[in-house]
């Protein structure tokens, strides 16, 4: 027997424009559990994603009960004896509980489905794991509890020798994870290896046998549990080196700009309430979804909220849609630009003037002339590299796209500026760029609200900081409380006063 | 970036973004071969009364498939919105009213396209078949089936001529100016191409997305109720099984012309060179006396080609891209 279950041996893996994993070695032994930290965006997802078959390595082995193995994809994985739980539960709505359970290896006998088998395997499964499920109810009438939970029970049932978790415990209930631990103690007698991500860090500490912490697509440490405590690990999480090189300038903060009151949407974010002032950047930092996003969809009338009050310069304002947030002066950077931002096969000029066509319109015609010409003074001035600006916006590269959009906004001549991830996959030259027009901005006396899962340049870039978990804002620190190691506590659910973990 | 500026100088964008044009020319010295008497007054006048009537339908469909729609009921919305405009010049003698009434039916057949697609959410496809079989419906109905003749002087707009100009044209050509102003110089026009090319991100930029559908479709509609009266004037009689899979002509010209059906891309001028390119080509295969039914098998070829040729200059598209994106 092999001391090692699963060995990843220099596993790197680029996408265009971001290095994701970078020479990455780690190792997990039979009947132990692995548990894996890292912030966003750290690599975590990726790897497991390459074990799992779902994206090939650029360079590196995975190595399977000392065996060199190819993972060519998701069902090859499973061949390997690979399950995996996603964060993000991957089911088909419309199927019944049974058909989920068995889909993609329904039993076949004489050429048709048995789903005789099919049933009683449920039923056996079901019962097995002390289950009250109908076998014929459809995965959507199920809570997103009874979803995790039959995910989970699907994985183990495939009697699979490694099994990946990827925060299984998002959505289920106190109860249920207690009842999750116990299947993986099981497990774990009958020597499976289990890999397990995790932002809370009693579960990491209670279930973990090693610990493994990643930090910009390198493993940074991988320990056994004892040798390490929860303050050791976060700031391992977020030990990057900050750069000190971020182009903050000092400005005059001005009048209060936007003032947001309670406001709540049932399951996304509930009383929020914050404010920024003209000239001010203020930073939001959070895990993934702890609701920042929806929090800014919200604002910029893409999303609905069912109570509260958003008061822009001081005067309460309607914003049921994009037009109302535009007459309001608000405009949002979205951190999705190919979904939200940009129209890839039109060009330049088009993405640009989208959002501000009024602006050129004399007499019923657009005047083409006008356009072209402020259009390219704003491409000027973000220094947008594009042969032409009949160019389609989808032959630039990640960062001039997201000058595109930024330009997009900038024409519209906002008070209140949201950037959720403006520097998500662009390069750091383009970056950098982006930096110093934030300063521009608030020197402009515009409020600019920056949402980040990139805590230095939060720290780097913002005069405040309202940190998010779980839908609720868990703290605001200035720029002179500014640490890593705070925020992210804040984000992991830490009680500022006693230190407790929500 | 040079790699791209070099690109838009190279042979294969030439044949991508002119290539119909050759298709077009090849195809005229065709006809002018095929037919000594391609060139002659009055088949050019002959050939144009018909394509004008497809084109104005092939306007619709581009307005339409740029952002992300279409329409199947166009033929038969033709024919129910001529056959009451017909009526009704026989019955009060005014070509002006005869004319609104065409407009107005087929503007009314449209918004209810536009109700079942903008407001409930149904797609274009379905939508618009189904409007198809009730306009059709209503025609035949509405006559029980017979033919309407004797339309006396309503023939002026489909036969008529103004200083050797066939009038059909004269509309062709206004009717061009319209779309060409539409999609070029108005805010609508750009919505349009935004919520073809990527509707989320249209309505991330404040574009009324649902008003935007509505007025798509009764502009489809004035369209089509110009074509409706050229139609049935030009074949002197209301027709309640006339322009039958007419939308198929449209829809083909618009894919023919550039348009993508995936949305986002297409131009005025396209649809013109397109349907004439398929006007010309069932004017050929007229004169050649190509068996009809192999005329049916030839037409539909060419639109699976029309369709193979945009995914694949697509996908090479976005191979290059990939490419270029992966040097950097």
């Amino acid at each position: 027997m092999d001391l090692y279950k699963l060995q990843a041996l220099h596993i790197s893996k680029s996408f265009p424009g971001v290095l994701a994993l970078d020479d990455i070695s780690l190792q997990a032994r039979p009947g132990s559990v692995l548990v894996l930290c890292g912030e966003n965006g750290a690599g975590k997802s990726t790897l497991m994603k390459i074990i799992n078959g779902v994206y090939q390595p650029d360079k590196g082995d995975i190595v399977i009960d000392g065996k060199r193995v190819h993972i060519r994809s998701p069902i090859a994985a499973r061949r390997h004896g690979i399950s995996m739980i996603f964060q993000e539960l991957n089911y088909i709505p419309e199927l019944t509980v049974e058909e989920n359970l068995f889909c993609g290896r329904l039993p076949v006998r004489a050429a048709r489905v048995d789903w005789k088998a099919v049933r009683r395997k449920t039923i056996e499964l079901l019962e097995k794991e002390g289950l009250s499920y109908s076998p014929t109810a459809r995965m959507k009438e199920l809570s997103v509890s009874d979803i995790q939970m039959l995910e989970i029970l699907k994985a183990i049932s495939i009697d699979a020798g490694i099994i990946i978790m990827d925060e299984p415990t998002s959505a289920i209930t106190q109860h249920e994870v207690e009842r999750l631990f116990s299947k993986i103690a099981d497990l774990k007698a009958r020597g499976t290896c289990i890999i397990y991500i995790s932002h809370k860090m009693d579960e990491v500490f209670r279930i973990a046998d090693d610990i493994a912490v990643l930090r910009d697509g390198r493993v940074v440490e991988s320990r056994p549990r004892a040798e390490l405590d929860i303050d050791t690990v976060i700031s391992l999480m977020v030990g990057r080196k900050l750069a000190s090189n971020f182009p903050k300038r000092k400005i005059q903060i001005g009048e209060e700009a936007i003032r947001v009151d309670h406001l709540s949407a049932p399951g996304v974010f509930r009383d929020i309430s914050f404010h920024a002032r003209a000239g001010e950047i203020v930073g939001f930092a959070g895990l993934m979804g702890a609701g920042r996003t929806e929090l800014m969809r919200a604002l910029f009338g893409l999303d609905g909220f069912a109570s509260g009050e958003i008061r822009v310069g001081g005067k309460p304002v309607r914003v049921a849609s994009v037009r109302d947030s535009k007459s309001a002066k608000i405009a949002m950077l979205s951190e999705d630009r190919r979904r939200y931002g940009l129209v890839p096969v039109r060009s330049v000029r088009e993405n640009v003037s989208l959002s501000n066509l009024k602006q050129f319109i004399y007499r019923g015609w657009l005047h083409a002339r006008k356009e072209t010409r402020h259009v390219g003074d704003m491409c000027a001035r973000l220094n947008v590299k594009t042969p032409s600006l009949s160019t389609a916006v989808e032959a630039l590269s990640g960062g001039n796209q997201q000058k595109v959009v930024l330009g997009k906004w900038m024409l519209s001549e906002p008070n209140v500026l949201i950037l959720d991830e403006p520097t998500r996959g662009i390069d750091v030259g383009a970056k950098y760029e982006i930096y110093k027009l934030m300063g521009d901005l608030a020197e402009e006396k515009r409020a600019v609200i920056m949402v980040s899962s990139e805590l230095p340049e939060l720290i780097g870039m913002c005069d405040r900081i309202y940190v998010m978990c779980k839908g609720t804002i868990s703290g605001e620190l200035t720029r002179g409380e500014f640490t890593q190691e705070a925020i992210m506590r804040l984000a992991m659910g830490f009680d500022r006063k006693t230190g407790e973990q929500s | 970036m040079t790699e791209i500026s070099k690109a838009r100088f190279s042979w294969s964008s030439l044949t991508r973004n002119y290539g119909i044009y050759f298709v077009l020319v090849a195809l005229i010295i065709l006809s002018s071969i095929v037919n000594p008497n391609f060139f002659s007054g009055e088949n050019i006048s002959n050939v144009t009364r018909q394509i004008s009537v497809t084109t104005i339908l092939a306007f619709g469909e581009t307005i339409l498939i740029i952002c992300g729609l279409l329409d199947l009921s166009s033929g038969s919305v033709l024919a129910l919105a001529g056959l009451l405009s017909v009526a009704c010049y026989k019955a009060t003698g005014s070509l002006e009213l005869a004319f609104a009434v065409a407009v107005g039916v087929a503007v009314a057949c449209n918004l209810l396209n536009a109700l079942m697609v903008a407001l409930f959410n149904a797609p274009a496809f379905i939508a618009t078949l189904a409007m198809q079989e009730m306009a059709r419906g209503s025609a035949l109905l509405f006559t029980k089936g017979q033919n309407i003749y004797q339309i006396g002087n309503y023939t002026v707009l489909g036969q008529g001529s103004i200083a050797f100009i066939p009038i059909p044209l004269l509309f062709l050509v206004g009717l061009f100016i319209l779309t060409w102003y539409i999609l070029n110089s108005t805010r609508f026009g750009r919505g349009l191409y935004a919520i073809g090319g990527n509707q989320e991100a249209a309505k991330a930029s404040g574009i009324n997305v649902r008003a935007t559908k509505v007025m798509a479709f009764v502009i489809n509609g004035v369209l089509v109720g110009i074509a409706g009266v050229l139609f049935m004037s030009r074949v002197n009689a209301g027709l309640p099984n006339g322009a039958i899979n007419y939308e198929f002509q449209g829809l083909t010209s618009s894919i023919i012309g550039g348009t993508s059906f995936s949305g986002g891309i297409g131009t005025a001028g396209g649809t013109v060179v397109g349907a004439f390119i398929v006007g010309f080509l069932n004017n050929i295969l007229n004169l050649a006396n190509v068996n009809s039914y192999l005329q049916q098998i030839i037409r539909g070829a060419i639109i699976a080609l029309a369709v193979i040729y945009d995914i694949w200059t697509k996908s090479r598209r976005t191979r290059r891209l990939v490419r270029s994106a992966a040097a950097r």
